[in-house]
């Protein structure tokens, strides 16, 4: 249960080989990966993993679902950088990991999850608790593997963790059979070491390709940065914001690449895509050059692909050549490290004067701020909008903001501002309901110092909310905010924008949210009115432990902008004001 | 269009497994995969026919490297090689039918491999369109053609060498880190690797 009575110290194993049980292995070896916490859940199959724990610096959280162990990886790799560990026993409780290893793997997140399986004499019998779970993730993960002598387990991990980590991040998966963790082999941890990461031969960058790019940059007249994900885990924030600065050229984001620059930086646009705002989507239709910088195209950045960005020519650097060419035909791709590519690049890159094509963007802007919600008149109804925006404000922008999936994670996106890397915690490409309280849980372990909220609608919040008692064993302090509606707010749009306002299966009954964490132990209130909203947000901030505030916002509250599905990028729903619902730069 | 790819993988359980399952992901039609030997211990060479939008090929052979046991693809495209496939056909032979089914063995210099009284077998290799040809002179009677097992293709370059890495290491300027070439001899069995 966590306690970590050091009967040997574990530097001892890293330094002099030693015969070890296959349960010490694994241990020893994350000691050496530099592993501090693990999330994870016990069971017939990785029992004897669990009995050598005690012997370890390692703090083992014990979870409620195995699922929420794979988002707290999850949530923990995205918050640190490093890999997350998710260890989980055979049959259920590994087949429970897979939506989390599906999260992981669609967001590019380093985790390595380890799971035991029956003993290799019984493994392909249908034996009790046993399931393929090297066959199931095969699609879901980097690689995998499947370990039956304890030899192999070191080697197999710190393999797994080279995998996770390198060129494009991701999921891996470790199977270890009972008789493989029971049996005992001599442990090397140096001479387990995998041989050198293989670059990915189409993975290089000729000068050629360098020369096309900074010729175009050099002669673009309406250039825009497109950022992404890829920046952070590259590590290069300080040479994308240098190609920025230095050439005058405005930087749109990707909802995962919220924090790479800067949200206050006067270059920043903001996001873009589906839920964009509209200046953002119609700088990008009318950029004649457009730099993506560690982002992969996504439908939900593009709107309809015939029409994306017509007269704008693409230079694409991507460390993953499998992206080059995906959905969008690119002009010049440079297939490398974001960070190294920008570092051969920039010297050929002179100053720029961008001011025309800047004062073109805010004059675009234009009206927007008039159909911010922020903006209207407050009619005494709470807006998500209100909530979010004061959580930022009290925060000071610098609280780690962890969000599950649906309308409040766009309103998050549009109204928290964030300024650094690793800010922003949430499920992009998968889109998983449930991922906030578990990956929260994983950010503050990760970063123990720093505020951490949640932000969750009550539909997500419901997914896993039993991990509300992983935050009370533990004692760790998270502040949730639960933006309540009554409904599976998302869909329910959809409903109203595409099916006719059919709320099929969307109103969501959900328990007292402040009397479910009072019964875990946890204190919390409701807030019904805009009024209360900073000084509830206070008074989480405050309370020394967990504090969970269920807000009840309007209940048919839709986010806007929104581009419709086989629509362009410009072709936006526009939320109802003075003008009229559906706009195209053709209006007026 | 129909993309041709070979590629070198490493023999060990399960690597099959991975390629199939790759092509799912990508929603991507396999027409034809073979695996076996290679000229290389402890490699095998895999051959896959796909069929895909012509754009496709490079994100097919983009995908394939990012699995860890595939050491090499190359995309064969519409390069010269030679293709063949084997053809296993079982036919009712009724002796009067006999001679007729000797001579088109004879004209696609194809070859009876088993005789029973009442049918033959016949064993066939080449190109595509040939074998589609005897398959189609048989079936003009209804009933004729018993059984048929096809092989998937195999395809091989004509001159050059069809890897770029074994090309590298025979003409002794590396493509590629010579330390790497040397990792990925010593991984085939398993050890660890000092690194360089």
């Amino acid at each position: 249960m966590g306690t970590n009575a050091n009967t040997q110290p574990s530097n001892d194993h890293l330094a002099t080989p030693a015969r070890l049980t296959g349960a010490e292995i694994v241990w020893a070896t994350l000691v050496g990966e530099g592993v501090t916490d693990v999330f994870g859940y016990p069971g017939g199959a990785i029992l004897p993993v669990y009995d050598a724990l005690r012997k370890f610096p390692i703090h083992h959280t014990l979870v409620r679902h195995e699922q929420g162990a794979s988002h707290m990886a999850d949530g923990y790799a995205r918050a640190s950088g490093k890999v997350g560990v998710a260890i989980a026993t055979s049959g259920p409780g590994a087949t429970n990991l897979v939506t989390g290893i599906a999260t992981a793997m669609l967001d590019s997140i380093p985790i390595v999850c380890i799971t035991g399986n029956v003993s290799s004499k019984v493994l392909g019998t249908d034996a009790f608790q046993e399931v393929d779970i090297t066959g199931i993730t095969l699609p879901v993960t980097k690689h995998n593997f499947l370990i039956n002598r304890t030899e192999d387990i070191a080697p197999a991990i710190r393999y797994a963790f080279q995998i996770a980590k390198s060129a494009r991040p991701g999921p891996v998966l470790v199977d270890i059979t009972k008789d493989a963790q029971q049996g005992t082999a001599i442990f090397d941890f140096e001479a387990a070491k995998p041989r050198p990461v293989r670059p990915h031969p189409m993975r290089k960058i000729e000068d050629s390709g360098l020369e096309q790019a900074a010729e175009l940059i050099r002669h673009a007249k309406r250039p825009v940065i497109l950022a992404g994900h890829g920046i952070i885990e590259s590590g290069a924030e300080e040479q994308v914001r240098t190609l920025a600065e230095r050439a005058q050229i405005p930087v749109a984001l990707t909802l995962l690449g919220l924090g790479a620059f800067p949200a206050s930086h006067p270059l920043n646009l903001g996001m873009m895509g589906m839920h964009g705002e509209a200046w953002v989507n119609h700088a990008i239709q009318e950029a004649d050059l457009l730099i993506a910088c560690g982002m992969r195209f996504d439908d939900r950045v593009t709107g309809t692909i015939a029409t994306y960005a017509t007269k704008a020519k693409k230079i694409h650097i991507e460390v993953d050549p499998a992206e080059i060419d995906k959905n969008i035909k690119v002009d010049i791709p440079l297939m490398g490290d974001l960070r190294e590519v920008l570092e051969q690049l920039l010297p050929r890159i002179p100053s720029r004067d961008g001011a025309a094509w800047l004062k073109t963007i805010d004059s675009i802007k234009g009206d927007a701020a008039v159909r911010d919600i922020k903006n209207l008149p407050d009619s005494g109804h709470l807006y998500a909008a209100h909530v979010i925006h004061d959580i930022w404000r009290i925060t000071g922008g610098n609280a780690i903001v962890v969000t599950d999936v649906g309308q409040h994670q766009m309103w998050e996106a549009q109204y928290y501002h964030h300024e650094q890397p690793r800010t922003l915690i949430t499920s992009g490409g998968l889109g998983t309901m449930g991922f906030a309280l578990p990956a929260a849980i994983g950010a503050k372990f990760a970063c123990p110092d720093k505020e951490v909220w949640v932000v969750a609608g009550d539909g997500g919040f419901q997914m896993t909310s039993s991990e509300l008692s992983t935050i009370a064993q533990e004692g760790i302090k998270i502040n949730i905010a639960i933006i309540n509606n009554g409904y599976l707010g998302m869909v329910r749009q959809w409903q109203e924008f595409f099916y006719e306002r059919n709320y099929e299966s969307t109103p969501l009954v959900s328990p007292d949210f402040v009397k479910l964490a009072d019964a875990h132990g946890i204190k919390g209130r409701a807030v019904r009115t805009r009024a209360e909203v900073a000084s509830a947000v206070e008074e989480a901030r405050s309370a020394p432990g967990t504090f969970l505030l269920n807000f009840m916002v309007e209940k048919e509250e839709s986010v806007y902008p929104m581009i419709p599905v086989g629509n362009a990028l410009h072709e936006m729903i526009r939320r109802p004001g003075k003008d009229p619902l559906v706009e195209s730069p053709d209006d007026k | 269009m129909l993309h041709t790819f070979v590629a070198y993988v490493e023999d060990r359980p399960g690597v099959l497994t991975r390629v199939a399952s790759l092509f799912r992901r990508l929603n991507i039609n396999i027409v034809s995969l073979t695996v076996g030997r290679s000229e290389r211990a402890g490699l095998s060479r895999m051959t896959m026919v796909a069929d895909a939008s012509a754009e496709a090929g490079h994100r097919i052979r983009a995908s394939l490297f990012k699995l860890e046991n595939v050491v090499d693809v190359d995309d064969v495209g519409q390069t010269p090689a030679v293709t063949r496939e084997l053809a296993l056909i079982k036919v009712a032979a009724p002796p009067s039918e006999r001679s007729y089914i000797f001579e088109l063995v004879e004209v696609f210099r194809a070859r009876i491999v088993d005789l029973a009284p009442e049918s033959l077998m016949i064993e066939i290799t080449g190109v595509e369109s040939k074998i589609e040809g005897l398959i189609q002179m048989l079936n003009e009677t209804d009933g004729r053609v018993l059984e048929i097992c096809r092989s998937g293709k195999l395809t091989m370059r004509r001159g050059q060498h069809t890897s770029r890495v074994l090309r590298a290491m025979e003409t002794g300027e590396a493509e590629l880190p010579v330390a790497d070439i040397e990792a990925r001899e010593n991984f085939e069995d398993g050890t660890a690797v000092e690194p360089e």
